[in-house]
């Protein structure tokens, strides 16, 4: 049995905001094991990238806070850390990517000192060993004449180059987790073809585990070898990658599934849309969240939130109806 | 197809956006070729999709149009009529005709108009109706895209984005026009509400017999929503066809390159599947490669591709492609050349 790498129990966030409480994150429990690549699947607003950033307690408070739950990384409690420990996993053990390259890097630095500074600050280098190794990282992540791009700025990189560099940065201190929030949808899909492509050569070359955060099911397909499935702060669906996409229980995972059109189809159908709208997280649900958009919804859905039962081997999946028979579990 | 069948035409459509140096006097010093001569053929009742990547030129191809930004040259023939060399008043009355849907409904609403005056200010500036009719006429657009009638003296900030998509949608129907540009129109809606404005975008075609051009990156949902499909890259149109022979026998090297990039939700598809991964980036479409746009990150390129500007053919029925490397009769060389 491979050892646990990192291990989520009962994660909650809530952002207390004049309007009211936001509950973002209610009980989020997974755990993941080393080199392993995990997927985490959701639309706007589900609370997806709320759960990355409290683990790394990079939520904003106030108004944000982290009300229960424990993040074990190689068996310390991230939550529990002082602001020091933290400064130490953060950048170093474990290293995050975003959605949008061209905000998350200081527009009047060049890349080189910004994909520098975990080295220096992580690995106490000097600036000159640093910038050493900075151009040895650009080369490993494809960015051509690696030398002269270091004294570039972030405006004079293309998208896909930023997300190059910044995928560099990220990976100089030899993470052992490696947090991906959706870092190609800002791209052009033949960039997110080589994205992809270059993660997936430096997981096998580096052996990292990757969280990988996105809305596009399509992504995920070919890249994790779990699955989760976000709705309304809530884990829904989990199930190792084949698993999930031919035999979805839960009935949103159903719905996402058929709501996407597919390249290699060649009938026409009509998209399967679900209707309504995601949920406002205002209050934590007394019933199941997609209670209002299932089409397959029982008396007790309305009454009771389901919670992620096992259904079959590793696949869980939180609701009351088997989606089979379209009768109530048992 | 008979000359009847085409509802626009356009013809050799270009349009270059200035850059100029100098504060009081402004020298033009060089310029963006955004559509850079293109050429094709909206039918009635058909759905035409317009593909490419982010810069390629395709919204600038759907405003030049409308003459939303006028052509540096070219010509756009709605029905019979030149619409490049219409002005002011006679232009205007033609817009009733042609309607956009915008990508972004949260900057395509205004904010301080209600929802009614909104989808009913087409109908006022276009005497269509007047008084009481305008609200009854609102009322119906509105249950016609899925919103409840009620909500016509809302403002666009109570809505969702996938509502206000509709919003933007009853304003395009207001005019009942014929041809409508849907630039990008779901590209900001989440997954599960993308496929509700997708459906209602095809009930509405076909109670309406409406013609689109469909603007989008997405390829996927471009084969699920078009009849044929025209792919461009930097300026100009590569390749058009219908879209099952698009993404059965796609020709031009970019295209094969744009539909193996797009991932597939089914890990078992994807397993099996080989990408081409095309180096670099694209080009400035200030100053774009000689010959062939596309040879500088083509794999199949070689040394005439920079000499020249590949013809626009017709290499199989309906099947138009412009590359050197596909013979007359419609077959890519393969071979790699040094």
């Amino acid at each position: 049995m491979p050892k646990k790498l990192l291990e989520v129990q009962g994660l909650e966030t809530l952002f207390k905001t004049r309007e009211g409480v936001i509950h973002a994150v209610n009980g989020v429990s997974f755990a993941m094991e080393e080199g392993e690549t995990l997927g985490i699947v959701g639309e706007s607003g589900c609370g997806k990238s709320v759960t990355m950033l409290s683990m790394l307690r990079l939520i904003p408070s106030p108004p944000g806070e982290i009300g229960a739950g424990e993040a074990l990384f190689h068996g310390d409690d991230l939550l529990k850390m002082t602001d020091e420990e933290i400064r130490h996993v953060r950048g170093a053990q474990i290293s995050m990517i975003f959605q949008d390259p061209m905000t998350s890097f200081n527009p009047v630095l060049t890349i080189g000192l910004q994909v520098a500074e975990p080295l220096e600050i992580h690995q106490g280098m000097s600036r000159k060993q640093a910038m050493k190794r900075v151009v040895e990282l650009l080369e490993l992540v494809g960015i051509p004449n690696a030398k002269e791009r270091v004294k570039d700025y972030p405006h004079q990189f293309s998208g896909g180059m930023r997300q190059r560099a910044m995928i560099a940065m990220a990976l100089s201190c030899n993470p052992g987790i490696l947090i991906a929030d959706e870092p190609t949808t800002a791209l052009d899909v033949t960039i997110q073809a080589q994205i992809i492509e270059l993660v997936k050569r430096l997981r096998d070359e580096l052996g990292m585990a990757i969280i990988w955060i996105t809305h596009d099911l399509g992504i995920i397909a070919g890249l994790a070898k779990r699955v989760f499935v976000m709705y309304g702060g809530y884990f829904i669906e989990g199930a190792p990658v084949k698993e999930l996409y031919r035999n979805p229980q839960h009935p949103y995972t159903i719905g996402l599934l058929g709501s996407l059109p597919r390249l290699d189809e060649s009938q026409r159908r009509r998209l399967a849309s679900i209707d309504g709208q995601p949920p406002v997280l205002f209050e934590r649900p007394a019933s199941c969240p997609f209670a209002p958009r299932c089409k397959s919804a029982i008396e007790r859905c309305w009454k009771e939130n389901p919670t992620l039962e096992t259904v079959a081997p590793d696949h869980r999946t939180a609701c009351w109806v088997d989606v089979n028979t379209g009768r109530a579990r048992q | 197809m008979t000359a009847n069948d085409v509802l626009l035409r356009v013809e050799n459509l270009v349009k270059y956006f200035p850059i100029t140096q100098g504060i009081i006097i402004q020298r033009q010093i060089g310029a963006v070729h955004a559509v850079d001569g293109i050429s094709f053929d909206i039918r009635k009742g058909e759905t035409l999709g317009l593909v490419g990547e982010s810069g390629c030129g395709k919204s600038t191809t759907g405003r030049t149009i409308l003459q939303l930004y006028r052509p540096t040259s070219g010509s756009v023939i709605f029905g019979d009529v030149d619409l490049v060399k219409l002005k002011g008043e006679e232009l205007r009355k033609m817009r009733r005709y042609m309607q956009m849907i915008f990508q972004d409904p949260y900057a395509s609403l205004n904010p301080r108009m209600t929802v009614g005056e909104i989808v009913g200010e087409p109908l006022i500036i276009h005497h269509m109706a007047s008084g009481k009719e305008v609200q009854e006429r609102v009322e119906n657009l509105l249950e016609l895209v899925g919103l409840n009638a009620a909500f016509s003296n809302r403002y666009p900030h109570e809505f969702s984005g996938g509502q206000r998509q509709r919003i933007g949608v009853a304003r395009a129907l207001a005019l009942q026009p014929n041809l409508i540009i849907c630039d990008e129109p779901i590209s900001a809606l989440d997954v599960s509400i993308q496929a509700q404005v997708v459906n209602l975008l095809e009930d509405l075609q076909k109670q309406f017999g409406l013609t689109y051009l469909f603007i989008a990156h997405d390829l996927s949902m471009v084969r699920h929503i078009c009849d044929r499909v025209a792919v461009m890259y930097l300026g100009i149109i590569v390749e058009l066809t219908n879209q099952k022979e698009l993404y059965n026998n796609p020709l031009h090297p970019y295209t094969q390159a744009l539909l193996s990039a797009v991932p597939i939700p089914d890990p078992v598809v994807e397993e099996q599947r080989r990408r081409i991964i095309l180096e670099g980036d694209v080009p400035s479409p200030v100053n774009p490669p000689s010959g062939c746009r596309f040879r500088t990150r083509c794999p199949l390129a070689y040394s005439y591709c920079a000499e020249a500007q590949p013809d626009w053919r017709e290499v199989q029925p309906g099947h138009f492609v412009a590359c050197h490397r596909v013979s007359d009769t419609g077959i890519l060389d393969k071979k790699e050349v040094m």
